[in-house]
Protein backbone atom coordinates (compact mmCIF):
# COMPACT_ATOMS: atom_id res chain seq x y z
CA UNK A 1 0.00 0.00 0.00
CA UNK A 2 1.30 3.61 -0.84
CA UNK A 3 2.07 5.40 2.27
CA UNK A 4 0.19 8.97 2.39
CA UNK A 5 1.83 12.04 3.98
CA UNK A 6 0.51 12.77 7.53
CA UNK A 7 -2.64 15.19 6.72
CA UNK A 8 -3.25 14.11 3.19
CA UNK A 9 -6.10 12.13 2.08
CA UNK A 10 -5.85 8.95 -0.16
CA UNK A 11 -7.78 9.75 -2.69
CA UNK A 12 -6.91 13.68 -3.47
CA UNK A 13 -5.46 13.84 -7.42
CA UNK A 14 -4.83 16.48 -9.32
CA UNK A 15 -5.50 16.61 -13.02
CA UNK A 16 -2.97 17.60 -15.55
CA UNK A 17 -3.52 18.38 -19.18
CA UNK A 18 0.09 17.81 -20.64
CA UNK A 19 0.92 18.50 -24.73
CA UNK A 20 2.23 15.70 -26.40
CA UNK A 21 3.59 15.97 -29.85
CA UNK A 22 6.79 16.58 -32.29
CA UNK A 23 7.38 19.36 -34.61
CA UNK A 24 4.64 18.01 -36.90
CA UNK A 25 2.16 18.20 -33.91
CA UNK A 26 0.52 17.17 -31.19
CA UNK A 27 -2.62 17.47 -28.61
CA UNK A 28 -3.07 17.55 -24.85
CA UNK A 29 -3.52 14.73 -23.07
CA UNK A 30 -5.09 14.10 -19.37
CA UNK A 31 -3.46 12.83 -16.35
CA UNK A 32 -3.77 12.10 -13.01
CA UNK A 33 -1.67 12.71 -10.58
CA UNK A 34 -1.01 12.06 -6.62
CA UNK A 35 -1.69 15.95 -5.13
CA UNK A 36 0.75 16.49 -2.56
CA UNK A 37 0.65 19.95 -0.09
CA UNK A 38 3.88 20.55 -1.42
CA UNK A 39 4.41 19.88 -5.07
CA UNK A 40 6.55 21.76 -7.98
CA UNK A 41 5.32 21.58 -11.72
CA UNK A 42 8.39 19.56 -12.22
CA UNK A 43 7.39 17.28 -9.56
CA UNK A 44 4.24 16.13 -11.34
CA UNK A 45 6.22 16.07 -14.68
CA UNK A 46 8.41 14.26 -12.98
CA UNK A 47 5.68 11.84 -11.46
CA UNK A 48 4.03 11.73 -14.84
CA UNK A 49 7.06 10.31 -16.84
CA UNK A 50 8.53 7.61 -14.55
CA UNK A 51 4.93 6.15 -13.06
CA UNK A 52 3.34 6.62 -15.68
CA UNK A 53 4.52 7.29 -19.18
CA UNK A 54 7.93 6.63 -20.01
CA UNK A 55 8.36 8.00 -23.47
CA UNK A 56 7.45 11.63 -22.38
CA UNK A 57 9.98 14.04 -23.01
CA UNK A 58 10.98 17.20 -21.19
CA UNK A 59 14.19 18.79 -20.26
CA UNK A 60 15.35 19.43 -16.88
CA UNK A 61 18.80 19.49 -14.62
CA UNK A 62 19.43 21.40 -11.94
CA UNK A 63 15.81 21.33 -9.96
CA UNK A 64 17.23 24.28 -7.99
CA UNK A 65 16.20 27.42 -10.53
CA UNK A 66 20.55 27.60 -11.44
CA UNK A 67 20.28 25.67 -14.85
CA UNK A 68 17.21 27.11 -16.57
CA UNK A 69 16.70 24.38 -18.17
CA UNK A 70 13.37 22.93 -17.49
CA UNK A 71 10.63 25.90 -18.43
CA UNK A 72 7.47 25.21 -19.74
CA UNK A 73 4.29 26.94 -20.35
CA UNK A 74 2.47 26.47 -17.50
CA UNK A 75 -1.37 27.33 -17.42
CA UNK A 76 -0.81 29.83 -20.16
CA UNK A 77 2.51 31.41 -18.90
CA UNK A 78 6.17 30.50 -19.39
CA UNK A 79 7.76 29.64 -16.26
CA UNK A 80 10.49 27.57 -14.61
CA UNK A 81 8.76 24.81 -13.46
CA UNK A 82 11.41 23.92 -10.61
CA UNK A 83 10.68 26.96 -8.91
CA UNK A 84 6.82 26.97 -9.28
CA UNK A 85 4.94 25.41 -6.73
CA UNK A 86 1.27 23.65 -8.11
CA UNK A 87 -0.92 25.22 -5.65
CA UNK A 88 0.42 28.55 -6.99
CA UNK A 89 -0.58 28.42 -10.07
CA UNK A 90 -3.76 26.28 -10.01
CA UNK A 91 -6.48 27.00 -7.37
CA UNK A 92 -7.63 23.46 -5.22
CA UNK A 93 -9.60 21.52 -7.93
CA UNK A 94 -8.27 23.20 -11.19
CA UNK A 95 -6.11 21.42 -13.60
CA UNK A 96 -2.68 21.97 -14.51
CA UNK A 97 -1.78 22.81 -18.28
CA UNK A 98 1.57 22.00 -19.36
CA UNK A 99 2.95 22.71 -22.73
CA UNK A 100 6.69 23.41 -24.22
CA UNK A 101 7.82 27.10 -24.28
CA UNK A 102 6.20 29.13 -26.97
CA UNK A 103 8.64 30.93 -30.08
CA UNK A 104 10.60 27.71 -30.03
CA UNK A 105 10.60 24.54 -32.63
CA UNK A 106 9.33 21.57 -30.39
CA UNK A 107 11.08 18.47 -30.61
CA UNK A 108 9.03 16.12 -28.96
CA UNK A 109 6.20 16.85 -26.04
CA UNK A 110 7.60 19.43 -23.16
CA UNK A 111 11.30 19.59 -24.92
CA UNK A 112 11.75 22.48 -27.29
CA UNK A 113 14.69 23.15 -29.22
CA UNK A 114 16.95 26.34 -28.39
CA UNK A 115 19.43 26.16 -30.87
CA UNK A 116 17.61 29.77 -32.61
CA UNK A 117 17.20 31.55 -28.95
CA UNK A 118 21.17 30.59 -28.75
CA UNK A 119 21.59 31.47 -32.61
CA UNK A 120 20.21 35.29 -31.70
CA UNK A 121 22.15 35.88 -28.89
CA UNK A 122 25.45 34.84 -31.18
CA UNK A 123 23.92 37.30 -34.09
CA UNK A 124 22.77 40.04 -31.23
CA UNK A 125 26.76 40.22 -30.55
CA UNK A 126 26.49 38.13 -27.63
CA UNK A 127 30.41 37.42 -27.14
CA UNK A 128 32.66 39.25 -24.73
CA UNK A 129 35.49 40.96 -27.43
CA UNK A 130 38.24 42.44 -25.03
CA UNK A 131 39.09 45.90 -25.94
CA UNK A 132 43.54 45.43 -25.53
CA UNK A 133 43.27 41.57 -27.05
CA UNK A 134 41.07 41.87 -29.78
CA UNK A 135 42.63 38.11 -30.93
CA UNK A 136 41.00 36.94 -27.52
CA UNK A 137 44.38 36.84 -25.52
CA UNK A 138 44.09 37.28 -22.10
CA UNK A 139 45.52 41.50 -21.72
CA UNK A 140 48.86 41.97 -19.70
CA UNK A 141 47.07 44.90 -17.49
CA UNK A 142 43.63 43.88 -15.04
CA UNK A 143 41.06 46.47 -15.86
CA UNK A 144 39.70 48.65 -12.92
CA UNK A 145 36.14 48.98 -13.35
CA UNK A 146 34.94 50.68 -10.10
CA UNK A 147 31.95 48.82 -9.38
CA UNK A 148 29.75 51.46 -8.58
CA UNK A 149 30.27 53.80 -11.69
CA UNK A 150 26.81 53.82 -13.50
CA UNK A 151 28.04 51.94 -16.80
CA UNK A 152 28.83 49.37 -14.58
CA UNK A 153 25.48 49.34 -12.68
CA UNK A 154 24.00 49.16 -15.99
CA UNK A 155 25.71 46.02 -16.67
CA UNK A 156 25.34 44.55 -13.54
CA UNK A 157 21.24 44.94 -14.13
CA UNK A 158 21.09 42.28 -16.63
CA UNK A 159 24.39 39.91 -16.44
CA UNK A 160 22.65 37.04 -14.49
CA UNK A 161 20.93 36.03 -17.02
CA UNK A 162 21.01 32.31 -17.21
CA UNK A 163 19.47 31.95 -21.05
CA UNK A 164 16.44 29.90 -19.74
CA UNK A 165 14.36 31.16 -22.60
CA UNK A 166 11.70 32.39 -20.51
CA UNK A 167 11.20 36.06 -21.41
CA UNK A 168 11.69 34.98 -25.78
CA UNK A 169 9.03 32.54 -25.14
CA UNK A 170 6.82 36.05 -23.68
CA UNK A 171 7.32 37.83 -26.32
CA UNK A 172 5.09 38.64 -28.64
CA UNK A 173 7.22 40.30 -31.01
CA UNK A 174 9.12 36.96 -31.74
CA UNK A 175 6.00 35.70 -32.44
CA UNK A 176 5.15 38.15 -34.96
CA UNK A 177 8.60 38.48 -36.51
CA UNK A 178 10.45 35.32 -36.31
CA UNK A 179 13.50 36.95 -37.44
CA UNK A 180 13.79 39.27 -34.05
CA UNK A 181 16.42 38.71 -31.48
CA UNK A 182 14.22 38.87 -28.73
CA UNK A 183 14.52 40.30 -25.20
CA UNK A 184 17.53 38.00 -23.89
CA UNK A 185 19.89 38.62 -26.36
CA UNK A 186 19.46 41.93 -26.59
CA UNK A 187 19.77 42.31 -22.69
CA UNK A 188 23.01 40.45 -23.11
CA UNK A 189 24.25 42.92 -25.66
CA UNK A 190 23.40 45.89 -23.58
CA UNK A 191 25.44 44.27 -21.01
CA UNK A 192 28.47 44.46 -23.30
CA UNK A 193 27.77 47.53 -25.06
CA UNK A 194 28.16 49.08 -21.04
CA UNK A 195 30.74 46.59 -20.12
CA UNK A 196 34.01 48.94 -20.32
CA UNK A 197 36.34 46.58 -21.19
CA UNK A 198 34.70 45.37 -24.51
CA UNK A 199 35.92 46.95 -27.74
CA UNK A 200 32.95 45.63 -30.30
CA UNK A 201 30.85 48.32 -28.83
CA UNK A 202 30.09 49.82 -33.17
CA UNK A 203 29.28 45.80 -34.34
CA UNK A 204 27.03 45.11 -31.51
CA UNK A 205 25.00 48.24 -32.20
CA UNK A 206 24.75 47.93 -35.61
CA UNK A 207 24.08 44.21 -35.05
CA UNK A 208 20.61 44.89 -32.45
CA UNK A 209 19.51 47.82 -34.81
CA UNK A 210 17.28 47.60 -37.37
CA UNK A 211 13.56 45.25 -37.69
CA UNK A 212 15.04 42.37 -36.24
CA UNK A 213 16.74 44.33 -33.61
CA UNK A 214 15.63 46.89 -30.79
CA UNK A 215 13.54 48.79 -33.08
CA UNK A 216 10.31 46.60 -33.04
CA UNK A 217 9.94 46.04 -29.84
CA UNK A 218 6.84 47.33 -28.70
CA UNK A 219 7.67 47.60 -24.79
CA UNK A 220 4.81 45.36 -23.79
CA UNK A 221 7.14 44.41 -21.09
CA UNK A 222 6.03 40.85 -20.90
CA UNK A 223 10.12 39.81 -20.86
CA UNK A 224 10.38 42.07 -17.73
CA UNK A 225 7.11 41.05 -15.98
CA UNK A 226 8.02 36.77 -16.37
CA UNK A 227 11.49 37.07 -16.03
CA UNK A 228 12.36 34.43 -12.95
CA UNK A 229 15.68 36.14 -12.18
CA UNK A 230 13.67 39.74 -11.85
CA UNK A 231 15.86 41.10 -14.77
CA UNK A 232 14.61 43.56 -17.20
CA UNK A 233 15.37 42.97 -20.82
CA UNK A 234 12.79 45.37 -21.61
CA UNK A 235 14.96 48.35 -20.18
CA UNK A 236 17.46 46.78 -21.64
CA UNK A 237 16.48 47.35 -25.18
CA UNK A 238 15.40 50.65 -24.32
CA UNK A 239 18.91 51.37 -23.30
CA UNK A 240 19.62 50.11 -26.67
CA UNK A 241 17.51 52.44 -28.11
CA UNK A 242 18.31 55.13 -26.72
CA UNK A 243 21.67 54.44 -27.19
CA UNK A 244 21.38 54.07 -31.38
CA UNK A 245 19.25 57.06 -31.01
CA UNK A 246 22.24 59.54 -29.73
CA UNK A 247 25.05 58.01 -31.16
CA UNK A 248 23.18 58.44 -34.96
CA UNK A 249 22.07 62.10 -34.32
CA UNK A 250 25.49 62.93 -34.13
CA UNK A 251 26.76 60.59 -36.37
CA UNK A 252 28.94 58.23 -33.74
CA UNK A 253 27.97 55.65 -35.66
CA UNK A 254 30.07 56.17 -38.99
CA UNK B 1 -8.73 30.71 -32.42
CA UNK B 2 -9.47 33.37 -29.22
CA UNK B 3 -5.83 35.02 -28.10
CA UNK B 4 -4.66 33.40 -24.74
CA UNK B 5 -4.55 36.24 -22.64
CA UNK B 6 -3.59 34.40 -19.41
CA UNK B 7 0.49 35.24 -20.66
CA UNK B 8 -0.55 38.91 -21.10
CA UNK B 9 -2.81 40.45 -18.67
CA UNK B 10 -0.32 42.55 -17.19
CA UNK B 11 -0.29 45.93 -16.84
CA UNK B 12 2.42 47.20 -19.76
CA UNK B 13 0.55 45.07 -21.81
CA UNK B 14 -3.08 46.40 -21.44
CA UNK B 15 -1.16 50.00 -21.81
CA UNK B 16 0.52 48.85 -25.28
CA UNK B 17 -3.03 47.63 -26.30
CA UNK B 18 -4.52 50.65 -25.51
CA UNK B 19 -1.98 53.04 -26.74
CA UNK B 20 -2.23 50.77 -30.31
CA UNK B 21 -6.23 50.33 -30.28
CA UNK B 22 -6.45 54.81 -29.30
CA UNK B 23 -3.90 55.27 -32.05
CA UNK B 24 -5.62 53.29 -34.84
CA UNK B 25 -9.08 54.67 -34.29
CA UNK B 26 -7.55 58.20 -33.96
CA UNK B 27 -6.34 57.70 -37.48
CA UNK B 28 -9.52 56.55 -38.59
CA UNK B 29 -11.34 59.67 -37.44
CA UNK B 30 -8.32 61.85 -39.53
CA UNK B 31 -10.25 61.91 -42.32
CA UNK B 32 -13.99 63.45 -40.67
CA UNK B 33 -11.84 65.75 -39.07
CA UNK B 34 -10.47 67.46 -42.34
CA UNK B 35 -13.82 66.89 -44.05
CA UNK B 36 -15.77 69.04 -40.72
CA UNK B 37 -12.76 71.79 -40.91
CA UNK B 38 -13.18 71.74 -45.00
CA UNK B 39 -16.74 72.53 -44.47
CA UNK B 40 -15.61 76.03 -43.74
CA UNK B 41 -14.07 76.54 -47.02
CA UNK B 42 -17.51 76.32 -48.22
CA UNK B 43 -18.17 79.35 -46.60
CA UNK B 44 -19.86 80.43 -42.43
CA UNK B 45 -23.30 78.94 -43.27
CA UNK B 46 -22.05 75.17 -44.19
CA UNK B 47 -19.80 74.80 -41.23
CA UNK B 48 -22.32 76.62 -38.94
CA UNK B 49 -24.86 74.11 -40.50
CA UNK B 50 -22.58 71.59 -39.21
CA UNK B 51 -21.63 72.26 -36.02
CA UNK B 52 -25.44 72.84 -35.34
CA UNK B 53 -25.81 69.36 -36.03
CA UNK B 54 -22.79 68.82 -33.91
CA UNK B 55 -24.75 69.84 -30.87
CA UNK B 56 -26.69 66.58 -30.64
CA UNK B 57 -26.06 64.15 -27.69
CA UNK B 58 -25.11 61.81 -29.87
CA UNK B 59 -22.53 63.57 -31.57
CA UNK B 60 -21.17 64.91 -28.12
CA UNK B 61 -20.73 61.28 -26.90
CA UNK B 62 -18.73 60.82 -29.62
CA UNK B 63 -16.79 63.60 -29.19
CA UNK B 64 -15.94 62.51 -25.31
CA UNK B 65 -14.69 59.24 -26.63
CA UNK B 66 -12.29 61.50 -29.12
CA UNK B 67 -11.31 63.11 -26.46
CA UNK B 68 -10.67 60.29 -24.23
CA UNK B 69 -8.80 58.68 -26.87
CA UNK B 70 -6.58 61.70 -27.57
CA UNK B 71 -5.86 61.72 -24.01
CA UNK B 72 -4.77 58.14 -24.12
CA UNK B 73 -2.47 58.43 -26.64
CA UNK B 74 -1.00 61.36 -25.76
CA UNK B 75 -0.11 60.21 -21.87
CA UNK B 76 0.71 56.35 -23.45
CA UNK B 77 3.17 58.25 -26.20
CA UNK B 78 5.06 59.86 -23.23
CA UNK B 79 5.04 57.33 -21.36
CA UNK B 80 6.60 55.49 -24.24
CA UNK B 81 9.24 58.37 -24.68
CA UNK B 82 9.55 58.62 -20.67
CA UNK B 83 11.40 54.70 -20.39
CA UNK B 84 12.81 54.89 -23.80
CA UNK B 85 14.84 58.30 -23.25
CA UNK B 86 14.96 58.54 -19.85
CA UNK B 87 15.96 54.93 -18.98
CA UNK B 88 14.04 55.08 -15.67
CA UNK B 89 14.01 51.39 -14.66
CA UNK B 90 11.30 51.44 -11.43
CA UNK B 91 8.14 52.27 -11.39
CA UNK B 92 6.72 51.16 -14.55
CA UNK B 93 3.24 50.19 -13.38
CA UNK B 94 2.77 53.40 -11.72
CA UNK B 95 3.63 55.13 -14.98
CA UNK B 96 0.92 53.56 -16.77
CA UNK B 97 -0.94 54.27 -14.03
CA UNK B 98 -0.27 58.09 -14.29
CA UNK B 99 -0.91 57.90 -18.13
CA UNK B 100 -4.55 55.86 -17.42
CA UNK B 101 -5.33 58.71 -14.92
CA UNK B 102 -4.66 61.91 -17.08
CA UNK B 103 -6.98 59.86 -19.93
CA UNK B 104 -9.13 59.86 -17.09
CA UNK B 105 -9.15 63.15 -15.79
CA UNK B 106 -9.37 64.35 -19.08
CA UNK B 107 -12.25 63.02 -19.61
CA UNK B 108 -13.85 64.13 -16.72
CA UNK B 109 -12.94 67.70 -17.28
CA UNK B 110 -15.17 67.39 -21.04
CA UNK B 111 -18.19 66.12 -19.60
CA UNK B 112 -17.91 69.14 -16.68
CA UNK B 113 -17.45 71.45 -19.41
CA UNK B 114 -20.37 69.91 -21.67
CA UNK B 115 -24.02 71.62 -22.13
Amino acid sequence: METVPKGEKAQDTLKVRVWRGDAAGGEFREYAVPARENQTVLDVVTQIQREQEPDLAYRFACRVGMCGSCAMEVNGRARWTCRTHVKRVAAPGEALEIRPLANLPVIRDLATDMAPFFDKWARAGGTFQPKDAPDGAVPAEFSVVPPESKQRREADAGIECIGCGVCYASCDIVAWNPDYLGPAAMNRAWTLVNDVRDGARRERLEAVSGDAGCHSCHSTQSCTERCPKNLDPSSAIAGLKRTLFWDSLWGRLR
Amino acid sequence: MRPDMRGRSHPTYVAFILHRVSGLLLALFLPLHFWALGQAIQGEAALDGFLRWADNPLVKAAEWALVVLLALHLAGGLRVMALEFLGWRARQKDMVAVSAGLAFAAGVLFLLNVG
